[in-house]
């Protein structure tokens, strides 16, 4: 029948996938001198630092965003033969679960350990934080008073039956914070703690911490948990919020906190530029915009906050060291699913 | 079909067979091997904890969005083939446009618009005092809701062909019996049209089995978020694999129910003649117009007008690199799916023309499954499956870094969607037309010149824009194998949204949607041109 014409269909075929597999091996050759960073920070926070570091120093940095999880099995499966030369990364989690399966290599930390503190760096030099989130409580001003508050935990009681928002426990920032708290409070207090939340719970909990805040302010409920710089960006097309922040736990462990951080490539070809770039991002002038760019905290606590971030106050921030919080994830998200917090 | 008019296999044939379907199956296979070590104590808290709600929602999800899309898609497959009314030719063609947009995007613009402390649900408590509100998350209807409207165009597609390609004569002959216009449809036009509306529906199932992100938004809890929470969660690619592989065999059952309920009969049509259509009027004309227009207003329109306004709210100068943006995902996506409909069109060619082994349709049929699975597993998949390769070789990164691994993670992804336009076309044709002509004395290449190349055109052109939109709406593959510097729109879309920025993530979205309404017209252009070049005029 039209075999001539099946023949002539497969041996297309054959020939594009082969042309197709040489167009993708061509690729090799384009990042040879660039310094490359795998990132799961979206492009659009840290291109412009990256873009600063290049004209500064001349060396150029190829970024390849992408989720965390997915970068870090890419990076495993690349192994030696990886061009990346720096991990990227939210969440003590991520940075953890990178050091333990091996990932980086450690840092000279000489001039790094002066600017950013102990507890915000992998025990082992192999990471470290570059900025810091603090996750907080949230409420509305008009509805609550803030001597109602004082901690995580307390929104468990029967008070803030149908008046708590919060997060889905999927987010990673949910497992670090539910991570420490079983680090402070231990398992079974923690477990607790979740049943409340749960059942205080006006809303199904949100997919976005931002979806948290404009459902207080709707009026779905009243109190919430998010990171502060979801805040600034509520307060920024909205000047005149009613949403206020109120610091946790300050007569305890302190507020929890989190980082973004990075540390170099075990399988690194630039071993100095990518060290050099660290050392950059540490600098005083790098921490200033990282953390002035997302309304973040600077991992250096000498910089000066952005007004903005400012104006929120000082609070005691909880300094368990975040290598901890990485390890406890699996055993916070255990807990999570048995008190059903969706 | 006849056997006598097939031809067995060359060797050459048989290995390039086998080579095409190993090279589709293998990344999927490669799953099972994750069954080697089971991490029981993973297994056992996901059990107690997750599987059975997971599931149950899975199934309801399933059961929902299979009422949406038949409903949505056969009635207006039926009213845009069988009636007549002012600007049907134009909703013909409209109604394919939902599937343009992808089904996250809908989803956070159903939820910025309608949710609690949307601008409607204010509006009602603010502007009227009305008490309460509606949490649009809540239970199974919002989700299922949505991805009915996203999906339903491949219900719609392939029963509106099969309702065209007919015989009117059918329906004239219940008609001149007796039965009303519903009645002759749900005697004659619909079970008729079964073949095409199942292979739509199983499509669209698939599609929610592997969804994730839209369910993310809506904080659904599905099967594919035990596999997401062993992965991320409890860092165990090994259980997520596992738990992939039960969804395959989800996936597996609905193919093989599909196949069943068809049974041994042929559907061959006829040769489609000129339809007669109902006339509507009056209050029949303005309901179908409300209706049609309803559904184009909801799954296009709203996130039209909502992206459009977000983008004007948050616009502060084109990103130059926009144009190479789409220029990327134009390449990707076009020439992508033209390898996978060239593929699609082999295999199908292949089941045509020859006497197949059951071990033969079964490995054809497995390179359907990828559309099941989650992208990301998908991708991962892929990723290991050609480092596993590249390790053989010589341990450098010949396939696993660059576009090689990201086409092949498309046309294992995709390869259901070519497959299915390009089955029903193959049906349409009769063994009997294809004998007569060699009966005449026609050559093998007049035979596909004349013959099959125009019966085949519009299934292939409906595969090839499908597939095209699907490429350009992908996210999790091209997300973690795309080669450096080759950013697409959906992978700025995502990177946008994911912050919470839907509004910055708009424009970006709505170029989107733009490149779909021109592939549509563009598809649509070219399908008129075929129809003209037609074997047998009517």
């Amino acid at each position: 029948m039209k075999k001539r014409s099946l023949k002539h269909a497969f041996a297309t075929t054959l020939f594009s996938i082969a042309s197709l597999a040489m167009l993708g091996t061509s690729q090799l050759a384009y990042a040879d001198d660039e310094l490359v960073v795998y990132s799961s920070r979206k492009e659009h926070l840290i291109k412009p630092l990256f873009d600063q570091f290049t004209k500064e120093t001349g060396i150029p940095v190829t970024l390849q965003t992408g989720k965390a999880n997915a970068l870090i099995e890419r990076l495993k499966a690349e192994g030696e033969r990886t061009q990346a030369d720096i991990f990227m990364t939210v969440d003590a989690g991520n940075l953890w679960y990178a050091a333990q399966q091996g990932l980086f290599q450690p840092m000279n930390v000489d001039r790094i350990q002066a600017k950013i503190p102990a507890h915000l760096r992998d025990p082992d030099n192999l990471w470290t934080g570059l900025s810091v989130r603090a996750r907080t409580i949230v409420y509305h001003s008009e509805r609550v008073q803030p001597s109602e508050l004082s901690s995580y935990e307390a929104l468990a009681n029967n008070a803030w039956h149908g008046k708590l928002c919060l997060r889905t426990s999927k987010k990673v920032y949910n497992k670090s914070l539910v991570a420490a708290m079983i680090d402070h409070d231990g398992a079974t207090k923690t477990e607790q703690v979740l049943t409340g939340w749960v059942s205080n719970l006006a809303a199904k909990p949100q997919a976005k911490d931002s979806q948290v805040l404009k459902a207080i302010e709707a009026g779905q409920c009243d109190v919430g948990i998010v990171n502060t710089y979801y805040y600034g960006r509520m307060q920024d097309k909205n000047p005149q919020t009613k949403i206020k922040l109120f610091w946790a736990n300050q007569n305890s462990y302190g507020t929890h906190i989190n980082v973004s951080g990075a540390g170099i490539l075990k399988h690194a070809q630039h071993r100095e530029a990518a060290q050099k770039l660290l050392n950059w991002l540490t600098s005083d002038t790098a921490q200033k915009q990282f953390g002035g760019a997302n309304k973040e905290y600077p991992a250096n606590p000498k910089i000066p906050l952005d007004p903005q971030v400012a104006s929120w106050g000082s609070f005691k921030a909880d300094d368990l060291n975040l290598a901890i919080v990485g390890k406890r994830q699996a055993e916070a998200v255990k807990l999570m699913q048995k008190a059903n917090y969706k | 079909m006849k056997r006598s008019a097939l031809k067995p296999f060359t060797l050459f044939s048989k290995l390039a067979l086998w080579a095409l379907i190993l090279l589709i199956s293998l990344p999927i296979l490669s799953l099972g091997f994750s069954w080697h070590r089971i991490d029981s104590g993973l297994w056992q808290h996901l059990s107690d904890n997750l599987l059975l709600e997971l599931l149950g929602n899975t199934f309801q999800l399933l059961l929902g969005v299979a009422i949406g899309t038949g409903v949505l898609g056969i009635s207006l497959a039926w009213l845009v083939t069988r009636c007549e009314f002012p600007g049907r030719r134009w909703f013909e063609w409209l109604l394919f446009l939902p599937f343009a947009v992808p089904a996250y995007v809908l989803a956070f613009v159903f939820l910025g618009v309608f949710d609690y402390a949307g601008p409607v649900q204010s509006f009602f408590r603010d502007t009227l005092n009305m008490q309460g509100g509606l949490d649009i998350r809540e239970g199974v209807w919002g989700v299922a809701f949505i991805m009915s409207l996203v999906f339903y165009p491949y219900v719609y597609l392939l029963t509106r062909s099969a309702f065209l390609a007919q015989p009117p004569n059918y329906t004239e002959a219940a008609r001149s019996l007796g039965d009303s216009p519903f009645r002759a449809f749900w005697r004659v036009s619909l079970p008729l049209a079964r073949p095409a509306v199942i292979a739509g529906l199983s499509l669209a199932l698939m599609e929610v089995l592997a969804d994730f992100g839209t369910v993310a938004i809506f904080n659904y809890d599905t099967f594919t978020t035990a596999i997401y929470s062993s992965w991320v969660d409890y860092r165990s690619l090994e259980t997520a694999a596992q738990l992939s592989t039960l969804l395959l065999i989800i996936a597996a059952t609905l193919i093989a129910l599909e196949h069943y309920q068809r049974g041994k009969r042929a559907f061959h049509s006829g040769l489609p003649r000129q339809q007669t259509r109902y006339r509507l009027q009056g209050v029949k004309a303005i309901a179908t117009w409300g209706y049609l227009s309803g559904v184009l207003l909801l799954a296009f329109g709203l996130p039209l007008i909502q992206l459009s306004l977000w983008a004007y709210q948050s616009f502060s100068g084109w990103d130059p690199r926009l144009s190479e943006w789409i220029g990327n995902s134009l390449i990707l996506a076009v020439f992508s799916a033209l390898l996978t409909v060239l593929i699609a069109l082999i295999l199908n060619a292949v089941i045509h023309n020859h006497p197949l082994s059951r071990l033969q349709t079964f490995g054809i049929r497995f390179t359907t499954l990828g559309y099941a699975l989650p992208g990301s597993v998908l991708a991962v998949g892929v990723m290991l499956f050609l480092f596993e390769v590249d390790g053989l070789l010589d341990g450098g990164l010949w396939f696993s870094s660059g576009l090689f691994a990201l086409v092949i993670a498309y046309m294992v992804r995709f390869m259901a969607v070519a497959f299915g336009p390009v089955e029903s076309s193959f049906k349409t044709i009769k063994p009997s037309i294809s004998e007569a002509a060699r009966n005449l004395g026609a050559s093998p290449l007049e035979l596909f010149k004349r013959i099959y190349w125009p019966l085949l055109t519009p299934g292939l052109l409906t595969a090839l824009f499908l597939v095209t939109l699907d490429i350009l709406k992908e996210l999790p593959a091209t997300y973690l194998l795309r080669p450096f510097g080759w950013d697409t729109l959906a992978v700025r879309t995502f990177e946008l949204s994911t912050e919470g920025l839907y509004e910055a993530a708009a424009l970006p979205a709505l170029v989107l949607m733009g490149i779909g309404l021109a592939g549509l017209v563009i598809i649509e252009v070219l399908r008129a041109r075929a129809e003209k070049r037609r074997p047998i005029s009517h």
